[in-house]
């Protein structure tokens, strides 16, 4: 443990890897809270795997792969979203589609791609030790611009999360606050995407959240509580990777899984919540 | 029952809605009074779900028209209280009892996330008005069935509505408790019309001053035109009730 410590104090790319382990842990204990409570877990699913699209036309035009990445996540959230509103049926149909279609098109671009694309896998399984320091200036202008919004309309978000139909009666723009928050979990996948891929970024969006859902009382301890988890997992699974020498983004998800099937498993002995 | 002039302020007019051209109401042509207290009943399929859509507006009649305090019923829901049945509720969510009434307050200019002091000060009073201030940082899904009803109704009230619109608010709530909340709502039938819909027929009629036997069609008493001996042997059996009595 103590050379992890002499280890992060030496390597940036470590000290990169527990900013964007921090960096990732906010904004996934804020959104992750809302698609848990709206159990939107499917749509967030398939946003994240759209994105794989995005990546592989950026890697063709040799753009970086996270502008990629932001574009397409920004593009399936609204058109999943307008599905998702205007479809009366069908809908997790159509959602599937975009799905594997986003993935197929990130396929054949990197195919297409002259060279071997070593960063495919990085982008599917997620490479936190290959965090540039742009990629975290990036990361720390999504959590701050996803800090801001959701902090403009927390109790609209509320509204139309725990009782869409009153928050219609109240003349709220149920559509558009909707679709701005698919947005905001559409950029939260990409900060994520960094930390653990496109594959494995819904465990680590729901699990946190999941896990305070299941002993707090209000919204926003159950935000502050998945963010503090989130922190626990990511920062341990960085520590165990490292020092086991296995992938890290996988060693975090399955502290994530066990953590939770613990946690479910224990409350139906305890019932008290916080 | 009352002694001022009626004042109609709910309005249908000849009123069809079919639902992929099935028929499922017919020709309605009922008003409500202003202070009225109105029991909708009908068996389950009778049309009372789409009824409450076509008064909140979220369905348009494909015939006839609908006028709720002389507008359309779109821009006459800032003056509706609504109570759905509590068992819509996710009860997963986290939240209590005063957040939920607070949230009925907003608006889209509703930013940032704390309310107002009047407006916390009101739900307050409000939840003391209806007895259950003390559960009011309570998680809303730990709250009885008919706890959770009034927490609903202090929720509604929040906005001062001129008409109080219930979903079945007695459903699954034990007797002694069906009869607090109907004491609750005749206190409100004070100031406030209330229009309540249910399948469960029970003591109902005591409390209300007009009954609509709804089944495709809908017919309006005033309960003064049914004797109480025989609104009980009717509601033994509903069916026969609206085939007898509502013409139906």
């Amino acid at each position: 443990m103590s050379e992890l410590f002499s280890s992060i104090a030496t390597y940036t790319f470590l000290q990169n890897a527990v900013l964007a382990a921090i960096l990732a842990s906010i904004v996934c204990g804020i959104t992750g809270t809302f698609v848990v409570v709206k159990k939107i877990t499917f749509i967030s699913g398939g946003i994240a795997h759209t994105v794989l699209g995005g990546v592989g036309i950026a890697y063709y035009f040799g753009i970086p792969p996270i502008i990629g990445a932001f574009v397409f996540a920004i593009l399936s959230a609204i058109i999943i979203g307008l599905v998702k509103l205007k479809a009366n049926q069908h809908e997790d149909t159509v959602i599937s589609a975009l799905w594997a279609m986003g993935m197929a098109v990130g396929v054949i671009f990197m195919y297409l791609t002259p060279g071997y694309s070593a960063d495919l896998l990085s982008y599917l399984f997620g490479n936190i030790l290959m965090v540039s320091s742009v990629n975290l200036y990036i990361l720390a202008g999504l959590n701050i611009f996803i800090i801001i919004i959701v902090l403009i309309y927390y109790r609209q978000f509320v509204a139309i999360t725990y009782d869409e139909e009153q928050a219609r009666l109240r003349g709220l723009p149920v559509d558009f606050l909707y679709i701005l928050l698919l947005c905001i979990i559409a950029l939260t996948i990409v900060v994520l995407i960094q930390i653990v891929g496109i594959i494995l970024v819904i465990a680590l969006l729901s699990l946190p959240a999941a896990i305070a859902g299941l002993y707090t009382r209000t919204l926003h301890a159950m935000m502050f509580s998945a963010i503090g988890l989130g922190m626990v997992f990511t920062l341990s699974g960085i520590a165990i990777s490292f020092t086991a020498n296995i992938p890290t983004g996988a060693t975090i998800i399955i502290i994530c899984g066990l953590v939770y099937l613990i946690a479910i498993n224990l409350t139906r002995f305890i019932h008290k919540k916080i | 029952m009352k002694n001022n002039a009626p004042e109609p302020i709910i309005i249908f007019r000849d009123v069809d809605f079919s639902y992929n051209g099935e028929p499922v109401l017919e020709n309605i042509s009922i008003e409500i009074d202003r202070n009225d207290f109105v029991a909708i009943l009908g068996p389950n399929g009778a049309g009372k779900t789409t009824l409450i859509k076509l008064l909140l507006g979220f369905l348009k009649p494909s015939k006839g028209t609908i006028s709720i305090l002389g507008k359309t019923p779109v821009k006459a829901r800032k003056s509706i209280g609504y109570v759905p049945q509590y068992s819509i509720f996710d009860k997963d969510y986290p939240i209590n009892v005063v957040d939920i009434v607070k949230m009925n307050t907003l608006t889209s200019n509703s930013l940032f996330p704390s309310y107002k002091n009047e407006v916390t000060e009101k739900a307050f009073s409000l939840l003391q008005k209806l007895d259950i201030r003390n559960l009011a940082y309570r998680n809303f899904h730990e709250l009885s069935g008919g706890q959770k009803q009034r927490a609903l109704i202090a929720r509604a009230l929040i906005n001062e509505p001129k008409i109080l619109l219930l979903d079945e608010p007695t459903a699954s709530v034990d007797v002694t408790m069906e009869k607090d909340i109907y004491d609750t709502l005749k206190m409100l039938n004070r100031n406030t019309t209330i229009l309540l819909i249910t399948h469960d027929v029970g003591f109902v009629s005591s409390y209300v001053n007009k009954i609509c036997c709804l089944n495709r069609y809908a017919s309006m008493h005033s309960v003064a035109e049914l004797t109480g001996k025989s609104l009980f042997d009717i509601y033994s059996e509903d069916s026969k009730f609206l085939r007898h009595h509502c013409n139906l």
